[in-house]
């Protein structure tokens, strides 16, 4: 198939065969990260901006290699270094970027639907690199590269995500992803971070960490979204790691091959102790290394590369 | 000015009238309702409205006119246009303007304006508090005086119940209702109802029980008082089934609910179109059909716009920042026929609540058509096909989730005091 679409504002909008055309395609990327020089001139001539109204470590510098990995020119603009501080709205931040012609334009914003707005102002293509606790669409779509890569298939898992479901733009969009696919989905975490209706979206809702990931193949664990009020939802950080966070106990009742992912950035001995994390079913790093490959394959499709 | 209008069908729920009728208008008041009534001399206009159906001026309950103070928004001049286009003879003006309406100065500059720059009849709703600010009382006594026809903190409740039991009581010397936004505001930190549609949106969400238990609270308070209490724009099914039990046995409480939350669900907010962002937000289906169960069944009295116009930058930002509100008056009546179209109401039925019911609520000498009341009259096309462009309203506010709908029925013909204050352009 071809891809058809200007932007990747979220999963919702992506039909089965278009999340497994953006895999199937960071499948060929992967080994360019591998080669001793880890360049090819795909994106040679395209401007690629970083518009980041939120803190970000991963998905920034990620999107950046993966934009230079195929010699696109890249430029970052983050919220703290933009004319945003001094009072210029998104609408106008995007018209001013948009006459210096980018190709591409990937945004992250704490409020949702803002990559939605942007695309609707700019002929650029627009990536949603997280929208508030809307959609994270590039993270879901290397999750499920993880999960393929590692399982050799999306269909028959058990997929358990514990945390801040009510926060999480990556739950939500992990879930529209794994919908398309048949595969049971779980979410855990305290009961006030379970938002109400959630169910409505097909997955099934355990409070109980120890029932939820019995036979798991898959635990993705979040963390508490301090920027988006989570701490209020708890009594204390504390009770909620010793309640919630994932211990060698609790992935001995898991499948035997089970893997263990986070999105990061991780709080280590709060949502996950560290021999978890750093333990031989941890495919956290395997996730960083992957988003790469699935950001060259977006950035690739978007700017009109045939597959 | 004398006017006839010849052959319409003439609907007035108050004196039970629905069938073909002349009606003669003279000197700014209704002469004679009656078959054949012939034309005398030649300064009478006739207006043929065969075909048509010729009704009292409707009645807004809930408007913001936004002056003073936020004329770019609207002013009491577009706002008022926009009123008689839509069909409204009548408004009844929220006390959020700035300064806020909770003096007597406040309330005669807006009576004033009305009368030299208005077009239809403006009554001011005063603020319950002062400032809204939900800690004092403001001068109600002295803005009943200057033209006040209820109070209200619309915009927020008054979260002090022990004030709003003073408001109850206080207003019982002058026998106006109090008006009650309903909206619990530590449950309402959010954009978007709780729902399906906020769970896939992301979207801070509001649950309708934060505007239930508010229903819940101030029918409490005034059954306990004993004062008449009018619950504006209601829009949770939860809402209207509190309120139909409190009706059975205290029959003091009103209520009115807006055109847009029978119309649209919180799917239309999918697309973060900050013009479907309204407070309360638009909910789910099924409170969409229990609203218009509650209008079928006569738990909800009145229908009212809410008329909330902002200028474009105000909704031209991020769905979360974006200001609230529809802009509905040229839009609120032929949503709303959509009812008697579906079989929900007939056509008096509806005109009721539009009429009849706000004009006995809020005391207001207006909303029927008898020999010797005021001559306000629409005349309208039930079945009038158009499509809704926002580029036409004559509100400053273009705010409308409704651009590029098609509607069926429209008003065609206004007249407010015996003159004819709007009359559709022929194509």
């Amino acid at each position: 198939m071809n891809w058809t679409k200007k932007d990747l504002l979220g999963i919702t909008e992506l039909s089965k065969d278009e999340i497994t055309l953006i895999l199937d395609t960071a499948e060929s990327f992967k080994d360019i990260s591998k080669r001793e020089v880890k360049k090819v001139p795909t994106l040679r001539g395209k401007t690629v901006i970083t518009l980041f109204y939120e803190p970000s470590t991963r998905t920034r510098v990620s999107f950046e290699i993966a934009a230079k990995r195929l010699s696109a020119d890249t430029i970052n603009v983050s919220s703290s270094t933009s004319s945003y501080v001094k009072g210029e709205t998104l609408k106008d931040t995007a018209k001013n970027l948009e006459s210096m012609q980018p190709d591409v334009i990937v945004i992250r914003h704490n409020m949702p639907g803002a990559p939605h707005m942007l695309s609707k102002i700019v002929n650029s293509s627009v990536i949603n690199a997280g929208d508030g606790a809307h959609e994270h669409p590039t993270q879901a779509l290397l999750d499920l590269f993880t999960m393929r890569e590692k399982k050799g298939r999306l269909d028959g898992l058990k997929f358990v995500i514990i945390g801040d479901i009510a926060h999480s733009r990556v739950a939500r969009s992990n879930i529209f992803a794994l919908k398309h696919f048949d595969s049971e989905i779980v979410c855990c975490g305290p009961p006030t971070m379970i938002p109400p209706f959630i169910e409505d979206l097909g997955v099934k809702v355990e409070y109980d960490i120890n029932r939820a990931v019995k036979n798991a193949d898959v635990i993705m664990m979040l963390r508490i979204q301090k920027e988006r009020g989570g701490v209020s939802y708890i009594p204390s950080i504390n009770e909620y790691s010793t309640i919630y966070g994932l211990k060698q106990d609790q992935v001995k009742k898991a499948k035997k091959d089970v893997i263990i992912m986070h999105p990061g950035p991780m709080n280590r001995g709060v949502e996950i102790t560290g021999e978890v994390a750093d333990g031989p079913y941890s495919v956290i790093l395997d996730q960083v290394e992957n988003g790469v490959a699935v950001r060259m394959a977006v950035l690739f499709l978007l700017t009109g590369g045939e597959a | 000015m004398k006017i006839l209008i010849k052959k319409g069908r003439v609907i007035d729920p108050k004196n039970g009238i629905d069938e073909v009728l002349d009606v003669y208008i003279n000197g700014g008041f209704i002469e004679k309702i009656d078959k054949h009534i012939l034309e005398k001399g030649h300064d009478v206009e006739v207006i043929d409205a065969a075909g048509l159906v010729v009704a009292p001026g409707l009645i807004d309950v809930h408007v913001h006119l936004r002056e003073p103070g936020y004329e770019y928004k609207e002013s009491i001049k577009t706002g008022t246009m926009a009123a008689v286009k839509g069909g409204f003879t009548t408004v009844v003006c929220m006390a959020n303007t700035n300064p806020v309406n909770d003096n007597k100065s406040v309330t005669e500059y807006i009576v004033n304006q009305s009368k030299t720059e208005g077009t239809c009849r403006v009554f001011p709703c005063g603020a319950i508090t002062k400032g809204l600010k939900g800690e004092e009382l403001a001068e109600i006594g002295e803005m009943y005086k200057a033209g006040i026809v209820a109070i209200s903190d619309d915009g927020k409740s008054v979260k002090n119940s022990e004030l709003l039991r003073k408001a109850l009581e206080y207003t019982k010397l002058f026998g106006i209702p109090v008006i009650s936004h309903c909206e619990d505001e530590d449950l309402s930190k959010g954009f978007v109802h709780e729902g399906k549609a906020s769970i896939i949106s992301g979207i801070d969400a509001v649950p309708s029980i934060a505007e239930e238990i508010i229903v819940k609270r101030d029918m409490t308070l005034a059954e306990y008082v004993g004062s008449p209490i009018h619950l504006t724009h209601i829009s949770a099914k939860g809402s209207v089934d509190s309120i139909r039990e409190v009706k059975k046995r205290f029959k003091k409480v009103t209520c009115d609910t807006c055109p847009h939350y029978f119309t649209l669900t919180d799917e239309a907010t999918l697309g973060f179109d900050t013009d479907t962002k309204v407070n309360p937000p638009l909910r789910s289906k099924e409170d969409a059909e229990a609203i218009k169960e509650g209008l079928k069944n006569g738990s909800i009295d009145i229908i009212a716009t809410d008329h909330a116009p902002h200028d474009f930058t105000s909704k031209d930002v991020e769905f979360n920042i974006a200001t609230s509100g529809i802009s509905g008056l040229e839009t609120a009546f032929s949503l709303s026929l959509a009812l008697v179209h579906e079989g929900v109401l007939d056509l008096k039925g509806l005109l009721r609540k539009f009429t009849e019911t706000p004009a006995k609520v809020f005391k207001l000498p207006y909303g029927e058509l008898s020999p010797g009341s005021a001559a306000d009259i629409i005349i309208f096309d039930p079945d009038a096909q158009w499509t809704v462009d926002r580029k036409t309203f004559l509100s400053k506010g273009k705010n409308t989730p409704f651009h590029g709908w098609k509607l069926r029925g429209k008003n065609l013909l206004t007249i407010v005091g015996g003159k004819i204050v709007y009359r559709e352009k022929k194509a």
